[in-house]
């Protein structure tokens, strides 16, 4: 129920990620039907969906399958998002493909998550694209990394299969640096360990997943550090005010910052934010800014911690992730979008690949193409005003466009 | 004095993000405004991204000729009391110059928006068109992106989807290209409901528990109007019901509802057994792919 207590609760963004057939599609459904977030009318589609197609049980799978091309072919294709929520906390799901050839759904995915939730078949252990889940969660940025062991039902609900898989695992993520993820055995096609324990894997003491992820608190750190505020818009009606959201730290009045790129310094007269009782704007709120002095500022500029403004960079080095079909053309000049501010960039050489097997950087040989993770030094006409990623999200990321497509060519992280 | 954050402010603080996002990117967007709720509550969001100045951009009517007459008049009042330019272009017209052939003059004419809007998208050149869609409505919406390209014939690709990072939205069109942009993706219908509350938004009366005379069909209520008669030997009961969804008057039906403000709805939603449109759409039930069919064509 809503209602009593709904604001206290925080929004927890996660992404499921997992191997074709691992059961992904399965466990979501789970979930949402566990937490009643399955309504009868979908209920009903489902059921008779299954009996079309002949399965003497609820395929849960064809709750969150939405796109007639996957349905035929059995597979996620693309990003779906779900919402469910529990009296502890609301959940929005990006249920991400594991074929292939879509890793940049992945990136997509993971770019905006809080928690993953790497899935593996216990009959099956450790594949190639387990490895690449890993690896994109950590390069992304997620701090909670969940490895729910599925299947277990397949094997007797052993903790040996359990244990071999985990084993497996934290080799892994031991040798890309990554902290332990937690891993928890379950059955999304029974629902033991996911919403309920069940009673088949008495000997796991652990939380169940959902218990898991209602344990993470979203994100309070990115409130916690030097304020980052790019401006949007300017609003000229009345006293001169700078509208965006808040990217990083909290702005207060009275606070002492730097325009940026002009590098003057000013005061905070005024935050405004949609619920007018509150003073101050914390990451994550939209807010309208009024300075004590008017400074020259536009969209792009960028509002900072005096004390502690970002590093100006004309050339810095990046981790990408390279989203298009068509190569990487190191000749080309993109546009690259970072926070509000569009400019043009060019590569001015490329480090290494990263091997998604080994994780391992090798030469850049036979150029960089669809799904490739790479490490590049790019440069710029004007400097760019950022963090490293790995300390601030919202300022250490940008994307690249292609200049005569405008498609969305590639992910980047500031490093 | 320090007050908590909850899911509502972060969802509004996204989604006047967002608006603002259009307009710093787009030269001529324009925001669909049906007298709906979620519409409602885009307006309201516009006025939090926006004020004191006035909205970067029209808001657009695509009118069915079939709607709700409360509906329309709503839509006016909300206008009159916003201050911004409404744009209406009505299916009818479309049905004039012959770009909309219906087969029987009574059919639902939802599919037939698609093509009213991408002409007015055309006659006004615009680049983008901010709705208030939602994620939670139905599987294929579910997919699609805050920030959803339409190439020239207004078509969404939901193969070739542009991949969305952070908050770092690619606008970019060439011309006769357009983005939908949908602010409130990631909004429930639990989440417009609150914030209707919240923010104590007026909506259409028939958002709310009135005496209606409906017809039993497939499992649905279906309203009397002059479009929808009772057939030969069906019965007609009068009943206490609500719209949760204002559409077409041929293909919306009104759930049996004693609710008569929005926190009594909320009490209801919260407790609802049956999705949004599978309680009030008629051509939601046609087959398991259908909005994405008309997605695909175009529609909103």
């Amino acid at each position: 129920m809503a209602g009593a207590g709904a604001a206290e609760r925080g929004v927890v963004r996660f992404i499921t990620c997992g191997s074709v057939d691992d059961g992904k599609s399965t466990l979501i459904g789970r979930l949402l039907h566990d937490t009643r977030a399955v309504l009868r009318d979908q209920l009903a589609a489902v059921a008779s969906a299954s009996r079309r197609r002949g399965l003497a049980m609820l395929d849960f799978s064809l709750l969150t399958d939405g796109l007639e091309a996957e349905r035929a072919q059995g597979i996620t294709i693309d990003v779906a998002w779900r919402y469910f929520c529990t009296p502890r906390r609301r959940f929005i799901i990006a249920d991400t493909p594991g074929h292939e050839q879509y890793t940049r759904n992945m990136v997509t995915a993971a770019s905006t998550a809080d928690a993953a939730v790497i899935l593996l078949d216990a009959t099956r252990g450790l594949r190639a694209q387990s490895r690449r889940h890993l690896l994109i969660a950590h390069l992304l940025g997620i701090r909670h990394v969940i490895v729910a062991v599925n299947k277990l039902d397949l094997a007797a609900y052993a903790r040996e299969a359990f244990d071999a898989v985990r084993e497996e695992f934290d080799r892994v993520a031991a040798s890309i640096k990554v902290p332990a993820p937690r891993f928890i055995p379950i059955s999304a096609l029974h629902g033991d360990m996911v919403v309920e324990r069940g009673a088949r894997l008495g000997w796991y003491e652990g939380p169940t997943l959902l218990e898991a992820l209602e344990a993470i608190a979203p994100l309070e750190t990115a409130a916690a550090l030097p304020l980052r505020f790019p401006v949007q818009l300017v609003c000229r009606e009345g006293a001169r005010a700078l509208m965006g959201r808040v990217a990083a730290g909290t702005a207060r009045p009275g606070m002492e910052v730097v325009a940026l790129p002009s590098g003057r310094r000013t005061r905070i007269r005024d935050v405004r934010l949609p619920d007018p009782r509150r003073e101050q704007a914390a990451a994550g709120d939209s807010a309208a800014i009024v300075l004590e002095d008017e400074l020259d500022v536009a969209r792009g500029d960028m509002i900072a911690d005096a004390g502690c403004p970002p590093r100006p960079a004309r050339s810095f080095e990046a981790r990408l992730c390279w989203l298009a079909e068509e190569p990487l053309d190191p000749r080309s000049r993109y546009a690259l979008k970072h926070t509000t501010r569009t400019l043009a960039a060019k590569f001015a050489s490329l480090e290494s690949r990263v091997d998604v097997d080994t994780l391992e950087p090798r030469p850049v040989v036979a150029g960089v193409g669809a799904n490739d993770i790479f490490r590049a030094r790019l440069a710029a006409p004007a400097p760019l005003f950022a963090d490293a990623y790995a300390r601030c999200r919202a300022t250490g990321a940008f994307i690249l466009m292609d200049e005569a497509t405008h498609r969305t060519v590639a992910a980047g992280m500031i490093e | 004095m320090k007050l908590e954050r909850g899911p509502l402010d972060w969802l509004e603080s996204e989604a006047i993000f967002i608006l603002r996002e259009v307009a710093g990117e787009c030269a001529n967007p324009v925001l669909l405004f049906s007298g709906g709720k979620d519409s409602i509550v885009l307006t309201r969001l516009a006025e939090k991204a926006f004020r004191p100045a006035r909205f970067p951009f029209p808001l657009l009517h695509i009118d069915t000729g079939h709607n709700f007459p409360e509906v329309i008049a709503f839509r006016d009042a909300r206008v009159a009391e916003l201050g911004e330019r409404l744009i209406v272009r009505s299916v009818e017209d479309s049905i004039g110059r012959g770009t909309v052939r219906l087969r029987s003059p009574g059919e639902s004419r939802n599919a037939a928006q698609s093509v009213t809007l991408l002409e007015a998208i055309a006659e006004f050149g615009f680049d983008a068109a901010i709705g208030g869609a939602r994620r939670d409505e139905e599987k294929a919406r579910a997919k699609e992106r805050i920030f959803s390209f339409r190439d020239e014939f207004g078509q969404w690709d939901p193969r070739n989807q542009r991949p969305e990072l952070w908050d770092l939205y690619n606008a970019r069109v060439r011309p006769g290209e357009h983005v939908r942009v949908f602010p409130i993706s990631n909004w429930t219908e639990l989440d417009v409901w609150q914030y209707i509350e919240r923010e104590r938004l007026a909506v259409p009366s028939i958002y709310y528990a009135h005496r209606r005379a409906v017809m039993r069909r497939k499992g649905l209520l279906v309203p009397v109007t002059p479009l929808t008669l009772p057939r030969p030997g069906e019965a007609v009961e009068e009943l206490w019901v609500r719209f949760r969804t204002v559409g077409d008057m041929t293909c919306t039906c009104p759930v049996e509802s004693r609710a008569r403000t929005a926190a009594e709805v909320i009490a209801e939603t919260a407790a609802s057994a049956v999705t949004e449109r599978g309680a009030t759409r008629l051509d939601d039930h046609a087959s398991e792919s259908s909005m994405e069919r008309r997605k695909r064509e175009g529609y909103f």
